[in-house]
């Protein structure tokens, strides 16, 4: 019995010993990858496989970001991108919930909006930002605007198809407990809705910010988006590169509080 | 005893653009006080309709339903009505799952509040009552449905196939302990099932709906040797297959 409990144990243990192994062995290969890339990059442009002038070189990018930064301009850009960002995306968390919540009431005004919405959601949202800029100027309200654009359409019917896929049966109890349309929403639907809620979040931040890139090209005289179109302008093509690997580090730490957020509020909710 | 319920006549159909489905057909029966009636009938037949008139969450099309409480006075009973399924909600515990038709009607007060601890305690969830739906068994969530039911002190309970969802063997003990604790309750019940044996080990009467459009083809009266006894052992009443027979052969032979 004791050996058997002993035996037990022992291949617990092999397992989680396995289970890390295989972990540490996948973060390996991932730093591996990258110091290598990096590698290759300094390597090819020192040697000059490639021309550095147009592909710039780790080298290059770390020097240009050190002095951008003394300039104080990058940390400008970089707030002004990341401020544009979570503005639109806030706003359009607010703006499709509202929307979404309006068209669960009236199925009248859902089947009315239906072919505006599809139209609009398939439409590629960069053919409005002229029309934004020639409205709005070339400020921050533009970009906003234009960051807005590429989510809305898409999270309001992400929202609205969440919500009508509900139980219909939990609906009914509440009808059965004497409960309104409005207890309806409030006690079932929303928060029946909260794994779509967050999923669409996690995708909206996403394209918040690709909207924002997209303004800040065609108006912007500030953010990550300008940095880049002035960058190839002027033929600095390090200030594009840097701009860019800023750009997916903000993308990464965007996902990752997104995430972070959902995992607290899927531990609140027990979900 | 006379019917604290009537209905008379009742019919009602769905429309849809390919014509109307009538459902029911000039369907009368009374409920007395206390009494338990089950519904059979063929799968389809509108059961779960008629249910859903008595629970006045449809409008009949056709006829009536005369109420007539015993204390005279004229309002429509008030009801409780449990789903094929708990339907306890995750993201509530339990205690807040059992109160939600309390929280609805804005009813939490101190003396319906004090019934809920009661029940809880009485049905032994009074430990689970910041737990969540999921950490409970097949049968203690029943309980708690039950109780979120119980909680707004209907005088009549419909039940829907409320069992349907759980295994053979969860649901022959939770069927029993669940009327029982209605019985003891001294509540008036209606079950629809299609559990030819369930319906007579649980029920005083028995009414057989026919195919659609459905109508009341037979009043069964059940009475059991073994009556004060569990609804399990109801079934090993002498006079339990000489009624599953006559409501077999109901069912089976449509015309």
């Amino acid at each position: 019995m004791k050996t058997d409990t002993k035996k037990e144990l022992t291949r617990q243990e092999e397992f989680m010993r396995r289970h890390r192994r295989h972990h540490h062995l996948i973060a390996f290969w991932r730093a591996l990858l990258f110091v290598l890339f990096l590698a290759l990059w300094e390597i090819s442009a020192d040697l000059g496989w490639i021309d550095s002038f147009f592909f710039s070189s780790p080298s290059r990018v770390a020097a240009c970001f050190v002095a951008q930064l003394k300039t104080n301009s990058l940390l400008t850009h970089i707030g002004i991108t990341l401020f544009e960002t979570v503005v639109s995306f806030i706003l359009v968390l607010l703006f499709s919930l509202l929307l979404a919540t309006l068209l669960w009431y009236s199925t009248r005004l859902s089947e009315v909006l239906e072919p505006y919405l599809v139209v609009l959601n398939s439409l590629p949202k960069s053919a409005l930002a002229p029309l934004f800029i020639v409205w709005l100027g070339t400020g921050s309200t533009t970009i906003i605007v234009a960051g807005m654009s590429v989510a809305v359409f898409g999270s309001i019917i992400s929202f609205y198809t969440g919500f009508r896929q509900v139980d219909e049966e939990k609906i009914t109890l509440i009808y059965t407990l004497g409960g309104t349309k409005r207890d309806a929403f409030t006690k079932v639907v929303l928060p029946g809705s909260v794994p779509i809620l967050l999923s669409t979040a996690k995708v909206n931040i996403g394209l918040a910010l690709v909207g924002v890139i997209i303004g800040e090209f065609l108006a912007a005289r500030r953010g990550l988006g300008y940095l880049i179109i002035y960058g190839s302008q002027v033929f600095r093509l390090d200030m594009v590169i840097t701009s860019i690997i800023v750009l997916c580090v903000i993308a990464l730490l965007f996902y990752k509080t997104v995430q972070v957020i959902e995992h607290r509020i899927r531990i609140k909710f027990k979900m | 005893m006379s019917d604290i319920l009537e209905l008379k006549k009742i019919g009602y159909s769905y429309h849809n653009l390919h014509g109307e489905t009538k459902a029911l057909e000039d369907i009368s029966f009374g409920v007395r006080p206390g009494e338990f009636v089950a519904i059979v009938g063929p799968s389809g037949c509108g059961k779960s309709t008629l249910l859903s008139i008595i629970a006045g969450l449809l409008v009949p099309e056709q006829g009536t339903i005369l109420v007539n409480n015993p204390d005279g006075s004229l309002h429509y009973p008030r009801i409780g009505y449990m789903l094929q399924r708990d339907h306890l909600f995750e993201w509530r515990t339990v205690y807040r799952n059992v109160i939600l038709g309390l929280e609805i009607r804005k009813m939490l007060t101190p003396e319906r509040l004090r019934t809920v601890d009661r029940l809880l305690e009485e049905y032994g969830l009074d430990k689970f009552r910041e737990k969540r739906p999921s950490e409970l068994s097949g049968g203690m969530k029943q309980r708690a449905a039950l109780i979120r039911t119980l909680a707004l002190e209907p005088q009549l309970l419909l039940l829907d196939e409320p069992f349907s969802a759980l295994d053979y063997q969860t649901r022959l003990m939770v069927s029993s302990d669940i009327c029982r604790l209605i019985r003891e309750a001294g509540k008036t019940m209606i079950i629809i099932t299609h559990d030819l044996a369930e319906a007579i080990s649980l029920a005083d009467r028995i009414i057989v709906l026919s195919g659609r459009p459905a109508r009341v083809k037979r009043e069964l009266p059940i009475k059991l040797t073994l009556r004060d006894d569990s609804p399990l052992a109801a079934r090993n009443a002498p006079e339990f297959q000489d009624y599953f027979n006559r409501l077999w052969e109901d069912l089976t032979h449509e015309n």
